[in-house]
C-alpha cells in the first residue's frame, strides 16, 4: 500500500467511525462508505481504510480491493485545483490527447500525479457528457471547452496566485 | 402555466451549464425584476435540447424561437427587442449552413426535422425540478392506470406486443425479462435502473435523468408493480452530481405527491427508491457486476445462468434495466403498443437516442425511428463533417462497438443490422470520423480503454486484450508485420469465444471491424511504414516545401529541440534525425509550408 506511513488525528477517526455507523456497519454498504469518507477525507489511504474494515468488520484486503477496483477511488491526495482531460472518444477525435501531453510537459508531472507544492494534480477522465464543446478540461468543478494546446499555459496561470 | 404571456426556456444540461447557462438564468432574473414583467414572463432552466454544438440555447415559448450561442450579455436584447417590441434577434438565430438564412423556428432546423423524441419528449421542454410540470404532459397518467386496472400481467403483455428491446445495449425484449421475474417468486424482488453509463461519449442517460427525472421513476414503480417488487434502486455514476441532484429533487417530489412511498394512489401498492453510486468502472454495466458492485463488492461479472430474474440483487429476483428504456415505458402505456410497434423496423421498434459527436457540424443528442440510414443521421441531422472534410467512418456502440464505413451509410440502423455490420448498437455512442483519423490509432485507443477497464477475473479478456494493444502498439510504432495482422484476427475470435461477459465479447469488435473495413490501412502501416491519416507519431515525417517557406523563422523559433534551421527569408529545413515530431512546427506555419508525409 502506500509507502509514507500517516497518523490519523482522534478526530478523523471519529468522523470515520460515525461514517460507518451512519450506514449501520453493514459490510454491503461499502461503497457508499467510501464514497463519504473520500469526500470527507478527500482520498482513502491505507490507514483509513485499516479504520473502515475494523468498523465493518471485514477484512483490509477485501476493503483495498474495492478501492482499487473503481477508478473514483483513490489512494493519493489530489492537488488543490484538480485538472482532469477528458480523454472520452469524442474528445480524444477532437485532439484531447496533445492537450493532456501539454498538461504533462507544463506542468512537468505525469498523469495521476501532483505537482511537488500539491496545488495541481493531473488526471484523465472518461466523458464528462459535455461533447459539444469537445475537447474539455476540468478544473475542480470548472468546465473549460473547446481547449486546444495553446490554451493550457493560459488555464494554468488563471490558478496563480 | 396559462397566466404567463412568455415563457424563456434555457437548457440546463450538463454541457450548456459549462458555457455559462447558470449565468444566463440569472441575467434573465434581474432584467424581468428591473423592468417589473416578472409577472408575464416565466423562465424555466430544462433538460437537454440536445443541440450542444451551438449551447447555451435558449428557447422563447410560445414563438417556438431557438436562439443559439446565447451569452448573458445578449439577455437585454432578447428582452427589450423580442419580448416587447416582438422582434427576433437575427443574430443569435441558427444559420442553415446551405442556404445562409436565419431559421426562427427549430422546427424547421434540420436537427430536428427527421428527429422523433419519444424518450426525449420532455427534455428541453419541462422544468425538470417541478413535478407539476411533468404531470402537465400525462406524467404519471400510465401509472394510475395501472394501478386501477389492477392486473400486472396486461402490462408485461403490452410491453411484449409493442417490441420495446432493451436500450442499454444487448436489446433483450422487455417484455420478457419482466415476465420472468414476474414468475420467479422470492421474498423481496427488486426493480434496478442501470445508469451506469460508462461508454465514453455517451451521455443519453445521463440527459434523461436531467432532463426528465420523472419519466424514470413513474416507469419503475411500474416496473415493481407488475413483476410483484415493492424496492427499487437506480444504480448510477458518481460523476453526474447534476443528474443525482434532480434524480433526489424528483424522488422528494413523488414521495410527496403519493406516486412513491406507502399505499401508492390509494391502491394498496407500495414502492420506494433508493439511489446506489457507482464508482467509475465501466463493467459495471453489465447487470451481474452492477448487481455485485450495489452489494459492496468489486464489480466483477458471474456465470448466467442464474439470471438476475432468477438471482440478483441479494440472491432475490431483480430486473435490470437502462434508463432509456425505462423512459419508453410510460409512452407505451398511454398511446398503446400499437402506436409504438408502427415505428421503427420489423424487429426494432420505436425510436433510439444516439449520441451524436466527433467531427461532425452539429453534435448532440438526438433521437430518430428504428431504420433511419446513417447518412440521414450524420448528413441531414448532423449538418455533415466538420471543414468540409471527407467523411471517413462512424464508430457505434463504444469500445464494444466496431466502425462502419462509406458502404454503410445506407443500411437502416437496428439491432440486427448493426451486428451484422461488425458493430452493434450498444448504448447509442456515435462518434464521427474524417480522413484525419487513424484507423488503427482509433483501434488503439479503444483497447487502452478496455484493457484498463477489464476486471481481471476471466483470462482471454485480461491477458487477451492486454496482447491485442500491444500488437496495435507495435504497429503504431512502425515496428508490425503482416503476421501480426493474422495475429490481430487470430486472437480477436478468441476472446470474443471464450471470454466470460459481454465485455470481452466484444472488446476485439473496434479492431475486426477497423481490420475488416480498413485493410489498406492497416498494410500501409506494416508494409511502407506509413500512417496515411498522419496521425501515428513514429510514422510521421515533416517537412518544409520549399516553395511555400517564406523564411519567417516562426517554426524554427517553436522547434523545442532547435532542429530547423535556415536563415531570416531563406527556405528552411528539418533535420529529420533530431526532430521528435512534435508537431509544434505544422500548427504554428501560418503558410501551409510545412506537411506531413
Amino acid at each position: 500500500m502506500s509507502h509514507v506511513k500517516i497518523v490519523l488525528k482522534t478526530e478523523q477517526v471519529d468522523e470515520i467511525k460515525a461514517i460507518c455507523k451512519a450506514f449501520h456497519n453493514d459490510e454491503g454498504e461499502l461503497i457508499n462508505v467510501l464514497h463519504k469518507v473520500q469526500t470527507f477525507f478527500g482520498y482513502l489511504p491505507a490507514e483509513v481504510q485499516e479504520v473502515i474494515a475494523h468498523e465493518l468488520r471485514m477484512s483490509v484486503a477485501k476493503v483495498f480491493g474495492v478501492v482499487t477496483f473503481y477508478s473514483f477511488f483513490t489512494m493519493k491526495p489530489k492537488g488543490r485545483f484538480p485538472i482532469s482531460v477528458c480523454m472520452g472518444t469524442a474528445c480524444y477525435v477532437r485532439g484531447a490527447e496533445k492537450v493532456l501531453d501539454e498538461f504533462k510537459r507544463h506542468l512537468k508531472i505525469k498523469v495521476g500525479e501532483s505537482t511537488p507544492d500539491g496545488k495541481f494534480s493531473l488526471s484523465s477522465l472518461r466523458c464528462v457528457g459535455a461533447c459539444g464543446l469537445a475537447p474539455v478540461v476540468m478544473v475542480g468543478e470548472k468546465v473549460y471547452g473547446r481547449v486546444s494546446s495553446e490554451d493550457v499555459k493560459k488555464i494554468v496561470a488563471e490558478y496563480n496566485d | 402555466m396559462a397566466k404567463y404571456k412568455y415563457h424563456i426556456l434555457i437548457c440546463g444540461g450538463t454541457g450548456c451549464r459549462a458555457s455559462e447557462s447558470d449565468q444566463i438564468h440569472k441575467q434573465f432574473d434581474i432584467i424581468l425584476e428591473e423592468k417589473s414583467l416578472e409577472e408575464d414572463i416565466q423562465v424555466i432552466q430544462t433538460g437537454c435540447f440536445g443541440f450542444c454544438e451551438k449551447g447555451p440555447i435558449v428557447k422563447i415559448m410560445p414563438d417556438n424561437t431557438f436562439y443559439t450561442q446565447v451569452k448573458p450579455s445578449d439577455c437585454l436584447e432578447i428582452i427589450e427587442e423580442h419580448i416587447i417590441k416582438g422582434r427576433s434577434v437575427n443574430r443569435l438565430l441558427y444559420e442553415d449552413p446551405e442556404t445562409k438564412k436565419h431559421v426562427e423556428d427549430s422546427k424547421h432546423m434540420g436537427f430536428y426535422k427527421k428527429q422523433l423524441r419519444v424518450a426525449l419528449r420532455n427534455c428541453g421542454f419541462i422544468n425538470p425540478e417541478d413535478i407539476n410540470e411533468y404531470l402537465a404532459n400525462d406524467g404519471y397518467l400510465a401509472l394510475a392506470n395501472v394501478l386501477e386496472q389492477k392486473n400486472p400481467m396486461a402490462v408485461i403483455e403490452t410491453l411484449k406486443k409493442s417490441g420495446l428491446r432493451g436500450r442499454g445495449g444487448g436489446g433483450f425484449p422487455t417484455g420478457l425479462k419482466w415476465e420472468f421475474a414476474a414468475k420467479n417468486k422470492g421474498d423481496q424482488k427488486y426493480v434496478v435502473c442501470n445508469a451506469d453509463e460508462g461508454d465514453p461519449g455517451a451521455f443519453m442517460d445521463r440527459s434523461i435523468l436531467e432532463g426528465d427525472p420523472h419519466t424514470v421513476i413513474e416507469a419503475m414503480v411500474i416496473n415493481g408493480y407488475a413483476i410483484g417488487s415493492t424496492m427499487g434502486l437506480v444504480y448510477i455514476r458518481a460523476e453526474y452530481p447534476l443528474a443525482i441532484q434532480r434524480l433526489k429533487i424528483a424522488l422528494d417530489q413523488a414521495l410527496e405527491y403519493g406516486f412513491l412511498g406507502d399505499d401508492i394512489l390509494g391502491s394498496g401498492f407500495n414502492f420506494n427508491i433508493d439511489i446506489r453510486y457507482g464508482a467509475g468502472a465501466f463493467v459495471c454495466g453489465e447487470e451481474t457486476a452492477l448487481i455485485h458492485s450495489m452489494e459492496g463488492n468489486r464489480g466483477e461479472p458471474t456465470f448466467k445462468p442464474p439470471f438476475p430474474a432468477e438471482s440478483g440483487y441479494k440472491g432475490q429476483p431483480t430486473n435490470v434495466n437502462n434508463v432509456e428504456t425505462y423512459a419508453n415505458i410510460p409512452v407505451i402505456l398511454n398511446k398503446g403498443w400499437e402506436w409504438f410497434s408502427s415505428i421503427g423496423t420489423e424487429k426494432s421498434k420505436g425510436t433510439k437516442v444516439f449520441a451524436l459527436a466527433g467531427k461532425v457540424n452539429n453534435v448532440g443528442l438526438i433521437e430518430v425511428p428504428m431504420g433511419t440510414t446513417l447518412r440521414e443521421i450524420i448528413f441531414e441531422i448532423g449538418g455533415g463533417i466538420k471543414d468540409g472534410k471527407e467523411f471517413k467512418a462512424v464508430q457505434t456502440g463504444g469500445p464494444s462497438g466496431g466502425c462502419l464505413t462509406q458502404k454503410h451509410l445506407d443500411t437502416p440502423i437496428d439491432y440486427d443490422n448493426l451486428l451484422a455490420s461488425g458493430s452493434m448498437m450498444g448504448s447509442g455512442g456515435m462518434i464521427v470520423m474524417d480522413e484525419d483519423d487513424c484507423m488503427v490509432a482509433i483501434a488503439k485507443f479503444y483497447l487502452e480503454f478496455t484493457v484498463e477497464e477489464s476486471c481481471g477475473k476471466c483470462s482471454p479478456c485480461r491477458i487477451g486484450n492486454m496482447r491485442l494493444f500491444e500488437i496495435l502498439e507495435k504497429i503504431c510504432a512502425g515496428n508490425g508485420t503482416r503476421e501480426d495482422l493474422d495475429q490481430l484476427r487470430n486472437l480477436g475470435n478468441v476472446i470474443k469465444d471464450a471470454s466470460l461477459c459481454g465485455l470481452g465479447q466484444t472488446s476485439p469488435n473496434p479492431v475486426l471491424s477497423t481490420i475488416d473495413n480498413f485493410w489498406d490501412e492497416y498494410v500501409a502501416h506494416v508494409d511502407d511504414k506509413k500512417c496515411p491519416a498522419g496521425v501515428c507519431r513514429d510514422l510521421k515525417r515533416y517537412e518544409i516545401v520549399p516553395e511555400a517557406c517564406v523564411g519567417c523563422t516562426v517554426c524554427a523559433r517553436n522547434c523545442p529541440v532547435n532542429c530547423i534551421e535556415g536563415e531570416r527569408k531563406q527556405v528552411h529545413f528539418i533535420q529529420q534525425d533530431l526532430c521528435i515530431k512534435c508537431g509544434a512546427c505544422y500548427d504554428k506555419c501560418k503558410f501551409n509550408a510545412i506537411i506531413i508525409k
